[in-house]
């Protein structure tokens, strides 16, 4: 194996684990405020049709954010009517969520553009593309060879850190934001106490409602931002049906294995995202240690790890204390 | 204490959770431009007009029976299992290996086996989240998420690796030998003048799912266990008390949960597709969550919400056909469903209580009561009886 496999696999871990981080840690906002969010992964569609969408049919991926971002929200209002307001099972609101968004998606993308339930391929423009950050090089003007005679840590700094969508960076803003937001403001030491004894912050004279839905929201917002990642950043080309293909849970999977702390979890999505892109390379394995590793194993790696993890093998993973349990103001 | 009679927590609720569902259906119809009223013409001829169109319905119906009846007994522990999908995957495996590696001299036999093996392979499937939830208190929602995808990884292993016969392309199992295939009502119910289900998948598997609804119901209200069962998911903390041990309890619920999940695949895999294919599943194993929903829990609730749903899946394979909705738009139904007899079950609930509480005029409007759910664990079903 060479530097050049190295530096693709890094780059390619770096992509895909950007969605899982942002719904991880969407979440995490949701679960430390007690609200379980099965959800994630409807959400994530939802925003991925409609950023694509909207970017393909206005020609401005901005403008297509902000609808996924509002599609999204929309979903999380309806998980909060039923889980918040009415008090309803979370569990069945999440599943039912994700239901809703992958019919919903193919039945609208194929009334809109008849394509078969995707939308159309989206050009420059239309989608975000890699950025360069400053001295580093943008290794599409360069050909592989030329490539390969570059040094090794300019090489890495190009390809692995730079040249990735505005997502990809502002994902990795939201880990130490959120954990500023969780540990160090009033607003995070009321969220993780609703999520854990949400009489007390009744009886302090917060509302519980209002916090709850307010974690809720955010959880929208970052689903939002990770379907968005899926769907029309670069390499990505617009929206197939089914795209978010189980990473909503793979999220939720990682959510655990990081104990609901945000910089366990970005450890975590780059983990599950490493997997994920070695399940694309599985000639790797044999060139490297003379091994067929099955696909199917590696795309098991992330839940069969979430179990052991559960199981209290590896350090216990406790949840949030209130986490599913409706709140209930007077008897 | 009864807010309401009995027959509006039976039938008026469930009843307007349904049309809620259906309304905002119709909305979405409208909305890409096609006539709702239309659209359930040709559902109901497609679905129930003929008997093609049963064959199909009550093949799909026998696939719900089975995984809302496993859904349905987990929620009477308070367990949600949301892993029928994984569970009757490989469920399908036991079929496929039975069917495939076993000489089976007649179809009666094969049959007996292969319910043997579905049965226990779901249950297998089912043991560790089960275990994990009772010993070490893992959250059972998670485990069996995780477990539905593990399973889909294993089968898709087997499916292109070991089980796939040198020179298909296709990843499925062999098909399996004549002895093992199963009547279908095209068989049981055709005479030579007036051929009837012709070319249909529905098969002599149906009654074996209405035979399974007569004795989920029995071990439910009938026996020691399904008393402790249901003691169980009303009050954890009384039925310890009334020596009522939980690891036991939450083990042989699930056991019997992932078996029910598994015996689906004697309809679809050794029933219809005479070999296991790829995705055999087909999400039957979440609709299974709306069949229970829906049902209420009670083996009867569920065969008739198991034939609703089968006819939405036909109806909805017709639509596909004749207009331009995709096929896709049963999955939103079933999305409503969920959601309104569900997760909302609580907004047509405390409306009509209140109603019934004004007519009554015996107790104040009280505020509705509180719905305390521990995590990983859903409502009790409703029982008219206690309370």
């Amino acid at each position: 194996m060479d530097w050049t496999t190295v530096i693709l696999l890094l780059d390619s871990t770096i992509r895909t684990a950007t969605p899982l981080l942002l719904a991880c840690l969407a979440g995490l906002f949701s679960e430390r405020a007690g609200i379980f969010d099965i959800g994630l992964e409807g959400k994530m569609l939802v925003a991925a049709f409609l950023s694509a969408a909207f970017a393909s049919v206005t020609g401005s991926v901005w403008l297509g954010l902000l609808m996924g971002v509002a599609g999204s929200l929309v979903l999380s209002a309806i998980h909060g009517l039923a889980s918040i307001t009415f008090r309803g099972n979370q569990l069945i609101s999440g599943v039912a969520i994700n239901f809703l968004a992958a019919g919903l998606t193919v039945v609208v993308a194929q009334d809109w553009f008849a394509e078969g339930g995707r939308t159309p391929q989206l050009g420059d423009g239309e989608r975000f593309s890699g950025i360069v950050l400053p001295g580093a090089l943008d290794l599409r003007t360069f050909t592989i060879a030329e490539q390969r005679d570059l040094p090794l840590l300019q090489r890495f700094y190009s390809d692995v850190i730079s040249g990735h969508s505005i997502l990809v960076y502002l994902a990795a803003l939201v880990v130490p934001l959120t954990w500023w937001v969780l540990y160090r403001t009033r607003f995070g030491l009321r969220l993780r106490a609703v999520g854990e004894n949400p009489a007390a912050v009744d009886t302090a004279g917060i509302s519980v409602t209002r916090l709850r839905f307010a974690a809720v929201g955010i959880a929208g917002v970052l689903c939002a931002l990770a379907g968005a990642q899926l769907a029309v950043a670069e390499p990505a080309a617009g929206f197939t049906r089914d795209m978010t293909a189980g990473r909503g849970y793979i999220a939720l999977a990682a959510l655990i294995f990081a104990k609901w702390r945000p910089y366990p979890a970005l450890g975590a999505c780059l983990l599950f995202g490493f997997f994920q892109a070695l399940e694309a390379r599985p000639d790797l394995f044999v060139t490297l240690f003379n091994l067929r590793v099955p696909s199917a194993l590696l795309s098991a790696l992330p839940y069969i790890l979430t179990v052991i993890i559960l199981a209290g093998f590896v350090g216990r993973a406790i949840p949030p204390r209130a986490g599913g349990e409706p709140y209930v103001k007077e008897r | 204490m009864d807010k309401m009679p009995r027959w509006a927590d039976i039938l008026l609720v469930p009843l307007i959770s349904l049309i809620l569902a259906a309304a905002i259906s119709a909305l979405v119809i409208l909305a890409i431009g096609e006539n709702p009223w239309n659209a359930l013409k040709i559902m109901v001829t497609g679905a129930l007009g003929s008997t093609y169109a049963w064959g199909y319905t009550l093949y799909y119906a026998t696939n719900f029976i089975f995984t809302g009846l496993a859904v349905a007994l987990a929620n009477h522990a308070r367990l949600f299992n949301i892993g029928a999908e994984g569970q009757a995957a490989i469920g399908g495996l036991g079929v496929a290996l039975v069917a495939l590696y076993l000489p089976w001299p007649h179809w009666t036999l094969a049959l007996l086996g292969a319910t043997a093996a579905a049965a226990l392979f779901g249950a297998a499937w089912a043991a560790i989240p089960a275990f994990l939830q009772a010993k070490r208190g893992s959250h059972i929602v998670i485990t069996t998420i995780m477990f539905n995808f593990i399973a889909a990884a294993l089968l898709n292993y087997l499916l292109v690796g070991p089980l796939k016969p040198s020179g298909t392309m296709e990843t499925a199992t062999a098909p399996f030998p004549p002895s093992t295939h199963l009547p279908s009502f095209q068989d049981m119910f055709s005479t030579a003048d007036t051929p009837l289900f012709r070319g249909t998948p529905a098969n002599v598997t149906f009654f074996v799912a209405v035979l399974l609804c007569v004795l989920v119901w029995l071990l439910i209200w009938k026996t020691r266990l399904g008393y402790e069962i249901r003691a169980f998911g009303f009050s954890e903390g009384a039925a310890r008390y009334a020596g009522i041990g939980a690891t036991k309890i939450i083990m042989v619920t699930m056991l019997i949960s992932g078996g029910l999940a598994g015996l689906m695949a004697i309809n679809n895999t050794m029933g219809e597709a005479e070999r296991l294919i790829l995705n055999a599943v087909e999400g039957a194993g979440f609709i299974g969550i709306a069949v229970a929903l829906m049902g209420r829990s009670h083996p009867l609730g569920v065969f008739l919400a198991a034939i609703l749903f089968g006819f939405l899946y036909q109806g909805g394979a017709e639509l596909s056909l004749w207009t331009s909705i995709p096929r896709e738009m049963v999955v939103v139904i079933q999305a409503l469903v969920i959601m309104f007899t569900g997760a909302l079950d609580n907004m047509v609930r405390m409306p009509l209580e209140r109603l019934f509480a004004r007519r009554t005029r015996s107790t104040p409007l009280a505020p509705p009561g509180p719905t305390l759910h521990p995590p990983g664990r859903m409502a009790p079903p409703s029982t008219p009886a206690a309370e």
